[in-house]
């Protein structure tokens, strides 16, 4: 495996522009002979074949829900960032770029976090004119909040749901064009292989959800915005259906993996209430501009909190640790989600937790101070529907008691390995989005995952896909549709073989509960802190745990109809191979960077301690055959913009 | 043409079918009531109005006629497509079935439409169309200017004696009653359909409705209600020496079959 | 918590489907009611039966997957809430509970409690959207919009796309979440400028996927998850009939 990662030469300012000069282009005539494939429709997928269709590719969408709204970018709350500088507060596409780079820890690739940063202006006037209705003020121009790892106001929003508003607004520009017949969607249809022909992706295996047919889809490139992985965590806060299965896929069939042990862990979520749960919550990071989190200072407080027998409101402030104000003073509740969600998390393992929950897990955000100052009515106006929804969850009034919230996985910066070009080491295979490695290196700031999944489909694989169409594909043999071949026979088989093995297995255990178990160990031992032991231990059980997949699950029913439980049979299928990679990185990695936290690597003060001598790269791993294990290859990050240094927040 | 049909053939266009013939009718229904409940006046009061109707220049009176069946028609036979459309779009029924919030009213107006569409042709027959019961023998010659060159009908005592048969009297009451649900709902409606209603004017709208309705029940039931009274519990309302003889011989032969 | 569940099993869409009773027990009143149905398909596994099939995705009432009609309600009795976000404590220990998916004719059911919301897509397919293309449009900043204009979009835009509405409307109609759309682009400066064509598609498509008609009972309003309003509804009974003359009058191209 080669990895060239195609940055254009020249000043960064200058790279994004020279590079869509110098290359190739698709005349408008001939877009049409071309044939793309997108597989996912949220953000990244949904935007990328929306503008692929209007510049008049043939493109198909495929999608595993019902509906191409329903991806989890819907489920995004707070906002999306931009470096527009409307508030004249000191903001430029320089210190989006600096803060991204900053905030991933310095493991990000510097050209293309710049280019991101220069895109992220074009992002909201695009949505604004597809009628995004963002927070205006009231002169009618629009409003702006600010972030976690960010001194300026930057972000733009819609009420909590700015997610859910991007997607709709690139939903309904996947409408328009699948009314005029550029795009074809495939809803309820999931892609469980890659074909690789010579060398190149050339179509996808699909699995019709309904009728359980297995199809085959030919195209000149292949996209992927399929999204991350934290659903191997088995409790995140991301969509039931999350999977990896189409990245996986895309791995086996030779694409490098890049970075798997990144993993965010967002620090407001709803804390765990029992064994019966399947999903954790998050509360915007939003409600950290006006809540202070804090745990009381000694165990004896926690544990009357716990019982029953103190009111929070009661302990006094003397007696209350607000631990993120104490070690960060200048950014305060506003740290960083990594530094806060560990510092939760040290807290807690140190017996001063306050959740009914096994090991005490969660903390205090506290609105109190904020509604005696700003009065309650404000503080409904800016999180009145968090506040409802914290309420139909628990079933508590977080404005008399203050909020209950504890880290859980949220996102995943590691991904497939893509060039400047969002291209994958399998040529004509693209991945977009949270589903690639790019921009977020260790660590994503709050509000830059939308960004990112715009630019990618909106600015930046439209250029990019034309070079690989033009220059690669060629005229000639545009518009594949040819899916006869030995290589979509062979992976119709594998795809069906594998369908067939999970139903004869009819073992006694379900798919859910090896996810379940799946999801304990990685939590235990590649959660919010790790170390040799605990992933080397990992390493030893996910396999065991996967042998006994196979050898004692359960899936009801058969293949020929509208089967859940295959289908998560065969996603699980997928993590417990997933999980072991992920192991495997985070015990290659023996630093602590952004969402990574060696426990062999820290400062004295318990901060993430990086190793840039050995570890200021990517880690890019390659799949060499079930048997063996992977190879690694790296991938050399150089920083010359950015200064490399200790990222402090204090 | 084309968009013409578009429009009264679209789900939204049946709607605003509904609501301006809605909108004639329960005006006119109001306005039937004023004048009906002149019969609590002296005689001539009814009679004068009647006659003032009936000899509008110009043949107005078949106009609104016309106009008036037109909306009966137009707003019944949508009623009937919408009902029938409305059936197919819900082929399989709610095993258990719940309403969190749309009244009994707003539910039923296929029903009470139906008893007031049967009503208005039976009322039409009833008091209009004058050969039923022989009413067209009472007719008067003064409405209280003196004497008149030829007679007028009698409405006063027409009135009075259709309401005199119980069942008509009841069959009555209980048409204005669905009448009354019939507008708590389609009064409200009417500004909904036309797209002239808002979050803080619908509760103002429902409520002013519900009144409606109300007060044309209680306008047009009055009626009966005090003929019944008078007739057979002979509390004395009305004058009846306009038509004393058919009211002497409506009494014996109600007395006969008592 | 002991439920007793009556539950609508219909194996696909050409069979006849049936109610179901099934008796769990040892649910916890934090569980939500999707977690619920989890046991109980877990229960049924190990009991070698089918599980039940439910659509569901985010469990963080965003997505507009889950889709159960229970003791007759959509969503359930709690008000502005989606069934994933549902939780037991609001059921009573002992309950009977009845789980059927939303009827209606353009949403035929596929298996057990999934329905096929295709003719949802079609409806935003004939005009939610603002023909504009990728790229060269003007700035962010150039329109100002009133926030009370924008504000009330975003009521409408917060539509999660269910079906709700048309599962509880006594009429089957799509008219509140076809509304939602219509308020939201025909109010902002963005969309009005397409405000006649869009209304017109979009009602002519909603009537020929053979929903119902709307007739004011406001039910859909009352399960609404996201609170849309039969205000919205009112905009587009306004757009439509200044859209309908302009169109008699040749004024829509």
């Amino acid at each position: 495996m080669k990895l060239n990662s195609k940055i254009p030469s020249g000043p960064i300012q200058d790279k994004w522009d020279n590079h869509k000069f110098s290359i190739k282009l698709v005349n408008p005539a001939n877009k049409r002979k071309y044939n793309i494939i997108v597989v996912g429709s949220g953000l990244a997928g949904g935007s990328a074949a929306a503008s692929l269709g209007e510049l008049g590719y043939n493109v198909k969408c495929f999608c595993y829900q019902d509906s191409p709204r329903r991806a989890h970018s819907i489920a995004a709350q707070g906002g999306i960032n931009a470096a527009k500088n409307y508030p004249n507060d000191g903001d430029s596409i320089y210190r989006l770029f600096y803060d991204t780079v900053k905030g991933g820890d310095f493991r990000a690739r510097e050209a293309n976090v710049y280019r991101l940063a220069q895109v992220s202006n074009n992002i909201i006037d695009q949505c604004v004119a597809q009628g995004v209705p963002f927070a205006r003020e009231y002169g009618g121009l629009l409003d702006n909040r600010s972030f976690g790892g960010a001194q300026v106001s930057r972000t733009f929003y819609a009420r909590g749901q700015t997610g859910q508003q991007l997607l709709l607004g690139a939903y309904s520009a996947l409408n328009r064009q699948i009314a005029a017949g550029t795009v074809q969607m495939y809803n309820r249809h999931e892609m469980l292989d890659l074909v690789v022909e010579d060398g190149r992706a050339v179509g996808i295996i699909v699995r019709d959800m309904v009728t359980g047919e297995v199809e085959r889809h030919a195209a000149d490139a292949v996209l992927l915005g399929t999204g991350g992985y934290a659903n191997a965590y088995f409790l995140s806060t991301n969509a039931a259906g999350c999977n990896v299965t189409a990245a996986y896929r895309a791995y086996l069939k030779g694409a490098g993996f890049a970075n798997p042990c990144y993993t965010q862990i967002h620090p407001t979520c709803i804390p765990v209430h029992g064994d019966q749960q399947s999903k954790l919550t998050l509360m915007s990071e939003s409600l950290r501009n006006d809540g202070r989190v804090w745990v009381p200072k000694s165990k004896t407080i926690s544990e009357k909190i716990i019982n029953g027998q103190m009111h929070p409101s009661e302990v006094a402030e003397e007696d209350r640790d607000y631990y993120l104000e104490r070690k960060y003073p200048s950014f305060g509740n506003l740290a960083p989600r990594d530094i806060s969600s560990r510092s939760a998390k040290e807290a807690c393992d140190d017996g001063r937790g306050i959740a009914h929950n096994a090991g005490h897990n969660g903390v205090f955000l506290d609105f109190a101070a904020s509604i005696d100052r700003l009065g309650q009515p404000k503080i409904e106006e800016r999180y009145g529907n968090l506040f409802e929804m914290y309420e139909r969850i628990t079933g508590e009034n977080a404005y008399k008691t203050p909020m209950q919230i504890y880290p859980a996985l949220h996102y995943t910066m590691g991904g497939l390995w893509v060039d400047y070009n969002l291209m994958t080491t399998i040529p004509g295979c693209y991945a977009l989005g949270e589903c690639n490695f790019s921009d977020h290196g260790a660590n994503r700031l709050g509000a830059s995952a939308l960004m990112q999944g715009l630019a990618d489909g909106y600015f930046v694989i439209p250029f990019t896909l034309a070079d690989y169409l033009a220059g690669t594909v060629g005229l000639a043999n545009a518009g594949r549709t040819a899916t006869d071949t030995e290589a979509f026979n062979e992976a119709e088989d594998a795809v069906k073989s594998k369908t067939n093995k999970l139903l004869s297995v009819n073992g006694k255990q379900t798919a859910r509960s090896f996810h379940k178990k799946l999801g304990q160990i990685m939590w235990e031992y590649a959660g919010m802190a790790r170390n040799e032991e605990g992933l080397k231990k990992a390493i030893e059980l996910i396999p065991q745990l996967r042998e006994e997949f196979w050898s004692d699950v359960r899936v009801p029913g058969e293949n020929g109809e509208l089967n859940q439980e295959l289908e998560r049979a065969g996603r699980v299928a997928d993590f417990l191979e997933f999980g072991e990679l992920l192991c495997r990185d985070a015990l290659d990695r023996k630093e602590s960077c952004g969402g990574h936290f060696r426990e062999e690597s820290q400062t004295e003060e318990g901060e993430a301690k990086r190793d840039d001598e050995n570890f200021c790269n990517a880690s890019v791993w390659e799949y060499k055959g079930p048997k063996e294990a992977p190879v690694k290859h790296t991938e050399e990050l150089t920083f010359e913009y950015c200064k490399l240094a200790v990222r402090s927040y204090k | 043409m084309k968009s013409i049909v578009r429009l009264v053939t679209s789900s939204v266009g049946k709607k605003y079918l509904m609501a301006l013939s809605g909108f004639i009718l329960s005006g006119f229904v109001l306005g039937h009531m004023c004048g009906n409940l002149q019969v609590f006046l002296p005689p001539h009061w009814i009679n004068s109005y009647a006659h003032h109707l009936q000899s509008m220049p110009y043949g107005l009176l078949w106009v609104v006629r016309a106009v008036m069946l037109s909306a009966v028609a137009i707003h019944a036979a949508t009623a009937i497509v919408l009902f029938k459309e409305n059936k197919a779009a819900r082929p399989e029924a709610y095993r258990k079935d719940a309403t969190v919030r749309a009244s009994k009213a707003s539910r039923t107006m296929i029903v009470s439409g139906l008893i007031i569409l049967f009503f208005i042709i039976f009322h039409i027959f009833h008091y209009t169309v004058k050969n039923m019961y022989g009413l067209d023998q009472l007719m008067i010659n003064d409405l209280g200017h003196g004497p008149l060159e030829h007679p007028v009908p009698n409405v006063y005592a027409v009135m009075y004696m259709g309401f005199s048969v119980w069942y008509v009297a009841l069959f009555y009451i209980v048409a204005v009653f669905m009448l009354c649900q019939h507008l708590s709902h389609g009064v409200a409606s009417i500004f909904q359909s036309l797209g002239l209603r808002n979050e803080i004017w619908r509760y103002r709208l429902e409520k002013l409705a519900l009144a409606y309705g109300w007060i044309v029940f209680l306008g047009f039931a009055s009626i009966p209600v005090a003929v019944l009274l008078d007739f057979y519990l002979g509390v004395p309302i009305f004058d009846k020496s306009t038509f004393i003889e058919v009211y002497e011989q409506a009494k014996n032969c109600a007395g006969a079959i008592q | 918590m002991k439920l007793t569940l009556k539950v609508w099993r219909q194996k696909n869409s050409n069979s006849e489907g049936k109610l179901v009773a099934y008796d769990l027990d040892g649910i916890s009143p934090d569980s939500s009611f999707l977690e619920m149905l989890d046991i109980l398909n877990e229960t049924l596994i190990e009991r070698g039966e089918e599980p039940v099939a439910f659509d569901h995705d985010c469990r963080e009432g965003i997505c507009g997957m889950c889709s159960l009609v229970i003791n007759g309600i959509p969503h359930g009795h709690e008000r502005q809430t989606t069934v994933c976000q549902l939780h037991m404590r609001h059921f009573k220990d002992g309950q009977t509970v009845t789980i059927e998916p939303w009827r209606s004719k353009p949403l035929p059911v596929i298996k057990d409690l999934i329905v096929d919301r295709t003719a949802l897509e079609k409806i935003q397919q004939a005009g939610g959207f603002v023909s504009i293309s990728t790229g060269g449009v003007p700035d962010a900043n150039a329109t100002p919009i009133p926030k009370q204009v924008a504000d009330v979009a975003m009521d409408a835009a917060a539509c999660i796309g269910c079906g709700a509405c048309v599962a509880a409307c006594k009429n089957a109609s799509a008219m509140l979440f076809m509304s939602a759309k219509v308020s939201q682009l025909n109010r902002l400066p963005q969309g009005k400028v397409e405000k006649d064509r869009r209304v017109l598609a979009m009602v002519k498509t909603h009537d020929e996927l053979g929903f119902g008609n709307c007739t004011n009972f406001g039910e859909c309003q009352a399960v609404c998850p996201k609170g849309i309003t039969l205000d919205h509804i009112a905009k587009l009974n306004r757009d439509y009939a200044v859209a309908s003359f302009k169109n008699i009058f040749g004024g829509v191209k």
